[in-house]
């Protein structure tokens, strides 16, 4: 029978093993892989304002984006080709809470110039290579 | 209670028994706001309610577990805590910080990263509140007579768990990156440090409850352990699906991932087995009930429900919808909610002095809350599973699909009514027990000391 000593061994090994392993991967993803699939190149000022505004507001708290945050409101990763900029400004730029379908948005009332600049963030976010995500719905069931 | 230091304990549970209330009113609003009525929006927007509930839930797990380690770590090394007085600062500013953090919420002030809004001022204030805990935990742990295995693990799951807690203050220009390491938090707590934690917890009130040998209770913590991190370290993939990150991701989160509920497995089975095995009664059984409990239930929560949407195949449609939620509530309340409430029920009566354990309103308590969380995981399945099939693969809009599945929010609130009222029987118990006095000093619960005078 396997001893406390053995568990104990088994226990260590493995943490240490498997934690090397995830650093190595994680080190390449970072370094390598996720700069290119992401298009960091394309990461202008503009993104990072809209970035900034994206967080300060905790527009997570109510959307997802990259399929991360709540499930109030829609799924932002495509909005942009989705429903486009002049679409998206209006949002944002709504002096009243946004709600065509009676669910509320705050109202942030945003300046013409934020605005653009979350939109710039939307539109890097919509060219990244997500691995296929959102999935494509299947067109016999509509 | 055989050191007096392990007063503070009783303080921490308190903390958490008042942040568990507040957790639950705002899940309630939120409940509210998705069946159509959120006349709170201009005070409490959505999102603002969202921060605070996840943020309470983190508070509160985070302020039992640092009760239990003042009540076990003690008794484990065979040493008075260090220093009382630190201790009772530490449980008042984490209270203040909370509070803080909860208010600004309210006031737009928090960084948007789902888990992590505590805005980063206060960041570093929860920093030094958690090294002044881990300070005294550690110090009293090596002054003490020993190290046993028991508390080694659950210090262990508490300095990493600080540890961390560091990567998600760093700040990204890059959205997928700041994804990328908010799960070194996120999933590297609940499917790693954490299990530590909780082990620890079980493996304590295992030892106590059912009187089996220590050692053998020690080496299948060890096993235990060692398959968390075996499984739970890669299996991080999982969330870097579809992130941004590379490809290899799905095939080493899936393999690792689906492995995970292996951990999850052993210690439900772990612990009814020592419970077999035991034989001796303890009379404690309301603690018994919430210990196995959360063994079970974390097994379902965790383990089944999450291993029905870790594989990429699925996760690529279920990703980011109700299903997400429903796992995270069965999940966090079966492994962290109930082992916290496993070591309140064990630790009051021994507190306290007074041994109201085994009343009815204990046993209601422990029903109903597990009925309506059962429920309340049921009703956000079946919105989940339609908004899946009616956003994802038939291609509906959102907001449409949202219309559609209000019902299920109804189904939710009164699941969570159900919910709400054992909760409120565990609090009016905890109540009922009073303040911890040094009277209980020298009664011990033991078996040799039980069966005594028995
Ligand atoms: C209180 C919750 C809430 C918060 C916070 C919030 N939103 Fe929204 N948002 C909504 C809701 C609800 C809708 C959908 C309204 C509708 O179409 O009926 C929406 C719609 C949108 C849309 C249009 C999406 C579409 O597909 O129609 C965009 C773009 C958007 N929000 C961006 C943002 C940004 C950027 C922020 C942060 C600055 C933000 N939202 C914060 C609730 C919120
Ligand atoms: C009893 C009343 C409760 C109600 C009505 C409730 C309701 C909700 C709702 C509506 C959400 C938000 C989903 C969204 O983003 O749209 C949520 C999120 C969450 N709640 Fe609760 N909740 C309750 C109690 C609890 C308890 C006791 C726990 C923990 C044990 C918990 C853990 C969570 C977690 C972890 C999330 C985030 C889920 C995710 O992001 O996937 N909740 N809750
Ligand atoms: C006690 C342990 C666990 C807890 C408390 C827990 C809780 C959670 C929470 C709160 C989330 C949402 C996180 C976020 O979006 O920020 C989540 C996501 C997830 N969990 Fe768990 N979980 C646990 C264990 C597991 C296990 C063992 C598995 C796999 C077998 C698993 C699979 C997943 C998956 C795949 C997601 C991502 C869902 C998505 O794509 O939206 N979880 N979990
Ligand atoms: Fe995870």
């Amino acid at each position: 029978m396997l001893s406390k000593k053995q568990a104990k061994a088994f226990f260590l090994g493995g943490t240490i093993l498997f934690s090397m392993i995830f650093l190595g991967l994680s080190f390449e993803s970072v370094t390598i892989s996720m700069p290119e699939k992401t298009n960091a190149d394309q990461i202008t000022d503009a993104v990072v304002r809209g970035k900034v505004i994206w967080e300060s507001n905790n527009c997570m708290g109510c959307h997802t984006i990259l399929g991360e945050g709540a499930y109030y409101a829609p799924e932002l990763t495509r909005v942009y080709s989705r429903k486009g900029e002049s679409y998206i400004k209006t949002v944002l730029m709504a002096e009243q809470p946004w709600a065509p379908r009676g669910r509320k948005m705050v109202a942030y009332n945003l300046s013409e110039e934020d605005a653009n600049d979350v939109v710039a963030f939307f539109q890097w976010i919509d060219g990244m290579d997500l691995n296929g995500f959102p999935p494509e719905p299947d067109p016999s069931l509509k | 209670m055989k050191y007096k230091s392990q007063k503070v304990a009783y303080w921490f549970f308190a903390l958490s028994m008042l942040l568990i209330v507040l957790q639950i009113t705002y899940g309630f609003i939120m409940g509210f706001a998705h069946m159509g009525y959120d006349g709170l929006h201009e005070i409490i927007p959505f999102n603002a309610a969202r921060a605070t509930h996840n943020n309470l839930l983190v508070v509160w797990l985070l302020s039992g577990f640092m009760g239990a380690a003042y009540y076990i770590i003690p008794e484990e090394a065979q040493h008075e805590l260090v220093s009382v007085k630190l201790a009772y600062i530490q449980l008042i500013t984490l209270a203040l910080v909370g509070v803080t953090a909860v208010i600004g919420f309210h006031f737009n002030w928090w960084e948007g990263r789902k888990f992590l809004e505590i805005p980063r001022e206060l960041d570093f204030l929860v920093v030094i509140n958690v090294l002044t805990f881990l300070g005294i935990i550690l110090t009293t742990l090596f002054k003490g007579k020993k190290q046993s295995t028991t508390a080694m693990v659950l210090t262990m799951g508490l300095v990493f768990a600080a540890l961390l807690y560091l990567p998600g203050m760093i700040w990204f220009d890059n959205q997928a990156m700041d994804s990328f390491f908010r799960w070194w938090v996120v999933h590297l707590w609940v499917e790693g440090v954490w299990e530590l934690i909780m082990g620890g917890i079980l493996a304590f009130l295992l030892i106590k409850l059912t009187g089996v040998d220590r050692e053998v209770i020690e080496k299948w913590l060890y096993v235990i352990v060692g398959l968390t991190f075996l499984s739970g370290i890669l299996g991080t993939g999982h969330h870097y699906y579809y992130i941004g990150a590379p490809e290899y991701w799905l095939i080493i989160g899936g393999i690792f991932s689906a492995l995970e509920p292996l951990a999850f497995l052993a210690m439900a089975l772990f612990a009814l087995h020592m419970y077999r095995k035991g034989g001796r009664n303890h009379p404690n059984k309301i603690a018994l009930f919430w210990t196995l409990g959360s063994a079970i239930v974390s097994f379902v929560g965790a383990g089944l429900l999450g291993l029905a949407h870790t594989l990429p195949s699925v996760n690529m449609y279920t990703h980011g919808t109700l299903v997400t939620a429903m796992h995270g509530h069965l999940a966090f309340w079966g492994a962290y909610g109930m082992i916290v409430f496993a070591m309140i029920s064990y630790a009051l009566p021994n507190l306290t002095g007074r041994k109201l354990y085994n009343n009815a309103m204990g046993m209601y308590g422990f029903w109903l809350s597990l009925i309506g969380m059962i429920g309340m995981t049921t009703a956000f399945a079946a919105a989940g599973v339609a908004q899946v099939y009616l956003e994802r693969k038939v291609g509906l809009d959102f907001m449409v699909v949202q219309q559609e599945i209000e019902v299920h929010f109804l189904i939710l609130i009164l699941c969570a009514t159900i919910f709400a009222t054992g909760i409120t029987l565990f609090i009016i118990d905890f109540v009922k027990y009073g303040q911890p006095t040094d009277e209980a000093l020298n009664v011990s619960d033991d078996f040799e000391a039980i069966e005594a005078t028995a």
